[in-house]
């Protein structure tokens, strides 16, 4: 690609340094919050790394498990309505995990709301089994998607030449299929990884003692230090997940036929029924949930304030993350070195768990009074923690711009401002607003940063939902649930579309 | 009107155009032409202020720029024509056009003169390629620039619109009065459309001349290779001519001092074009034909001389030579051939 030098490089940099010293703060306050304390790695300390690292791989095997083969099932065999199937089958990822911990924590066990109805008592789903199941049924559509997307680059012609040379359908399925769509389940599976790792309220809800959930309880019994310590052994697996998924490599295939084969009927039925199942059991259960508490309690508990509380935060971190994106997209589409890792290095924001992300920022907050538990405390968390969405979705905007497109216009004689207010800005603008409502949704959503960063006294959806399960009165629930499912589910719609799904990381130097 | 003075840019560390020269009259326009690689979109970015060089001073009607007075691109009314176009994806045609131009007359002249008129409300997108540099001219045009700008204007088109295209684009420029550069990889291009050409050569300018010298007088190898095809015999200059092993043929310099004298004698190798060739088919002869291509046309040869060069030929298609076939080779052309120096130790390209 041409390079046009209009401003020397450092002009570039010297707005974008400050951002990803911003974004690096985290990390050096966790450090040096961990070491004001010695630092101990105790038998209780190992076993919530146990716990962490079991959840983790469980909850992976569990995903591929379910997600490789229904992935399968939807792209490359002939079904009727496969549409549809796919569809509820990428459902469940608009049901935040935690909406779901807490429907199985309201629903099962003794006087869970399944004894109310029918009298019998199901085992209760906590510990380490309960929780991995929980996570499985929300994270299993990431894999369904990238698996599904290494399917649908696989020419056909690969398996028919298969079976000239003498292979049975099943003999394709191991030597031809599964070595090119390794790439997708790999990819799928580090995602599942990260997400199993971050989430806080999940294992939190269901009891389950993980960094996470370790990490809080510290934090609410002061042990700032040693949440910080907590934070970065977290962060140290987060860092191993994501190595490996810059490594993880798709194999670019050229384009042809889509396989499409022709299930028999025993296999239609187990699609049809596994499907129906998981459906039930991750997207019926809340739903009905919710549905008979609002029957039973209506809907006067819910406060409209809580509402306002999501929202304006969240629409201020949206405005706040793509204004701080634009110069850092910016720079890096130039393509230097220095540029994209700046880049990388802001974006390891995303890989901070929302709980790390909190108890850094609320450590700096303690050092900054006229800061903390103030609105901007809280929308500087969601920028931090969400900006690499914003920075994605404008450099994939600024990367379909032709360089030529503001020599054009500067040789025309406008100025660097009139360059950017009337070419470059109409154009990356579609870019920026789906960057922006990318950030929206994903801050309503959020749960810890919001707990630990909030105003005091402010309620959000999600810390209404967390105080709700605190003090038992499931009821109050229905409405805050409902809301964060309808806002995840446009997320997903929005994530879904730009495939941001499979491409956490910024893309390598070209 | 355009005067360049010691141009040098560097990437990193890599000198791309090295003390480039340069001085275009007004209302002229001047073809940059060199293989791919050689600096000349550098230099035309340089100039443009798209690039800010290493050293150097450009003067654009008097306003100069160097690396201490940089002049930013939209200060110094130079329009460029892209290769790509560079159209803006989110404006019409008329509005592409009228980008930055108060008067509006200015559109609706350059919309007319490019056939552009029907196309006022098309979105770039739905043009064709043509179109799109027809529109990319006309919104340069008529941003009235005192110098244009054209890189590799054509090459994204396709051959056969090309050719229709460059004279369109040449008119169109003609009309305006404007100075104009144009960088192009395609000698033929060059020598249609430039008023002089501009040789480059790794970052050097190796001759400026009329199309028609570049051609017949190319004052080097690399210029006579260029332009055509060609082949170089070895021989002994005096007055009286180049004595090849064809026979002694009346000869010019382009490349030094070297003036025949009656007590001199010197070794030159002779630029022989194919079309400057006869075949006749006769034994002994002093040459064997090699291959033999049919071209349409024409067809072409390769022989072997006696003497061991190879020499090509063009000829009518409508007689055919088989290889293996003894010839004698001769020069038809009347015209003196151009013979360079062969000095010693010189690299012979």
């Amino acid at each position: 690609m041409q390079r046009y030098s209009f401003a020397k490089r450092w002009r570039l940099h010297v707005p974008i340094a400050p951002i990803v010293l911003l974004a690096l703060s985290p990390i050096v306050v966790l450090i040096a919050l961990a070491t004001q304390e010695p630092l101990e790695f105790g038998s209780r300390n190992w076993r919530i790394l146990g716990n962490t690292v079991g959840l983790t791989a469980l909850t992976v095997l569990g995903a591929v498990a379910i997600g490789a083969p229904l992935a399968f099932a939807t792209t490359c065999l002939k079904l009727r309505r496969a549409g549809l199937v796919l569809a509820m089958l990428v459902f469940p990822l608009a049901v935040p995990s935690y909406i779901g911990a807490f429907a199985y924590f309201a629903a099962t066990g003794p006087g869970g709301e399944i004894e109310n109805l029918f009298g019998i008592a199901p085992p209760e789903v906590r510990g380490l089994f309960g929780t991995a199941w929980v996570m499985t049924l929300y994270t299993f559509p990431f894999v369904v998607l990238s698996v599904r997307a290494s399917l649908l680059r696989l020419d056909a012609g690969l398996v028919e030449s298969g079976r000239t040379l003498g292979l049975t359908p099943l003999g394709t399925l191991s030597h031809v299929i599964f070595p090119r769509i390794r790439g997708g389940i790999a990819s799928g599976a580090l995602l599942v990884a990260l997400y199993t790792l971050s989430d806080f309220a999940t294992p939190a809800i269901l009891g389950f003692d993980t960094f996470t959930r370790a990490i809080y309880v510290e934090y609410n019994a002061f042990g700032l230090s040693r949440a910080a310590w907590l934070s970065l052994q977290l962060l140290l697996l987060v860092l191993v997940v994501l190595t490996f998924e810059s490594r993880a490599k798709t194999v670019r295939e050229n384009p042809g036929r889509t396989l499409r084969w022709n299930p028999l009927p025993a296999t239609k039925f187990c699609i049809f029924i596994s499907t129906t199942l998981i459906w039930i059991s991750s997207v019926g259960l809340p739903f009905v949930l919710f549905f008979i508490w609002i029957k039973r309690e209506g809907v006067r508990s819910f406060e409209p304030s809580i509402l306002l509380h999501s929202v304006v935060p969240a629409g201020l971190a949206a405005f706040c993350a793509v204004i701080v994106a634009l110069p850092l997209a910016q720079a890096a589409s130039y393509g230097g070195r220095t540029e994209n890792w700046m880049l990388r290095l802001t974006s390891f924001g995303f890989g901070i768990p929302g709980i790390v992300m909190g108890t850094a920022l609320v450590y700096v907050g303690l050092h900054l009074p006229w800061m903390y538990q103030t609105t901007a405390m809280l929308v500087l968390g969601y920028v931090l923690r969400f900006l690499p969405l914003a920075t994605g979705s404008l450099r994939e905007g600024l990367d379909r711009l032709e360089n030529s497109l503001s020599a054009a216009a500067r040789s025309l004689g406008a100025s660097p401002f009139e360059t950017f207010r009337r070419v470059k800005l109409p154009l990356i603008m579609p870019a920026a607003l789906s960057g922006a409502a990318l950030i929206f949704l994903e801050a309503m959503r959020e749960l810890p940063l919001t707990l630990l960063l909030r105003p005091t006294g402010m309620e959000t959806l999600t810390t209404r939902l967390w105080q709700v399960y605190e003090a038992g009165y499931f009821g109050d629930a229905a409405i805050p649930g409902l809301l964060l499912i309808f806002t995840s589910f446009i997320a997903m719609l929005l994530f879904i579309r730009t495939e941001r799904l499979l491409r956490l990381a910024p893309e390598a130097e070209t | 009107m355009l005067s360049i003075e010691t141009l040098n840019i560097h990437y990193g560390d890599v000198h791309v155009v090295r003390n480039l020269n340069l001085h275009i009259a007004k209302g002229e326009i001047l073809a940059l032409v060199g293989p791919t690689g050689c600096g000349k979109s550098s230099a035309l970015r340089a100039i443009a202020g798209l690039l800010e060089p290493s050293k150097g001073e450009i003067r654009i009607d008097g306003q100069a720029t160097t690396n201490d007075n940089f002049v930013p691109p939209e200060k110094r009314s130079a329009g460029m024509v892209f290769q790509d176009f560079a159209l803006f994806p989110h404006l019409n045609v008329e509005e592409n056009v009228g980008f930055r131009v108060s008067e509006s007359s200015q559109v609706d002249l350059w919309l007319s003169n490019l056939g552009l008129k029907a196309f006022r409300e098309s979105m770039p997108e739905t043009l064709s390629g043509g179109q799109k540099q027809r529109v990319a001219l006309a919104r340069s045009l008529a941003h009235q620039p005192k110098l244009l700008l054209l890189d590799e204007p054509l090459s994204n088109l396709d051959a056969a619109l090309k050719i229709d295209l460059r004279l369109q684009i040449r008119h169109a420029i003609k009309k305006a009065g404007v100075t104009a550069i144009w960088v192009t990889h395609d000698q033929n291009e060059a020598m249609a459309i430039g008023d002089r050409v501009a040789v480059m050569r790794e970052g050097r300018i190796v001759q400026v001349d009329t199309p028609e010298k570049c051609y017949e007088a190319p004052n080097s190898r690399f210029v006579a290779k260029f332009f055509g095809d060609g082949s170089f015999l070895k021989g002994i200059a005096s007055e009286t001519g180049a004595e090849t092993a064809i026979g002694l043929h009346p000869f010019v310099h382009t490349n030094g001092a070297f003036l025949p004298s009656a007590n001199s004698v010197s070794q030159v190798e002779v630029l022989i074009r194919p079309h400057d060739i006869d075949l006749i088919e006769e034994t002994p002869g002093n040459a064997t034909v090699q291959t033999q291509a049919y071209e349409g046309e024409t067809r072409h040869y390769l022989v072997q001389l006696d003497s061991g060069e190879t020499l090509e030929a063009r000829l009518s298609h409508e007689h055919r030579i088989q290889p293996e076939t003894r010839v004698r080779a001769v020069v038809k052309s009347r015209h003196p051939l151009v013979a360079f120096h062969l000095k010693k130790n010189q690299p012979s390209t």
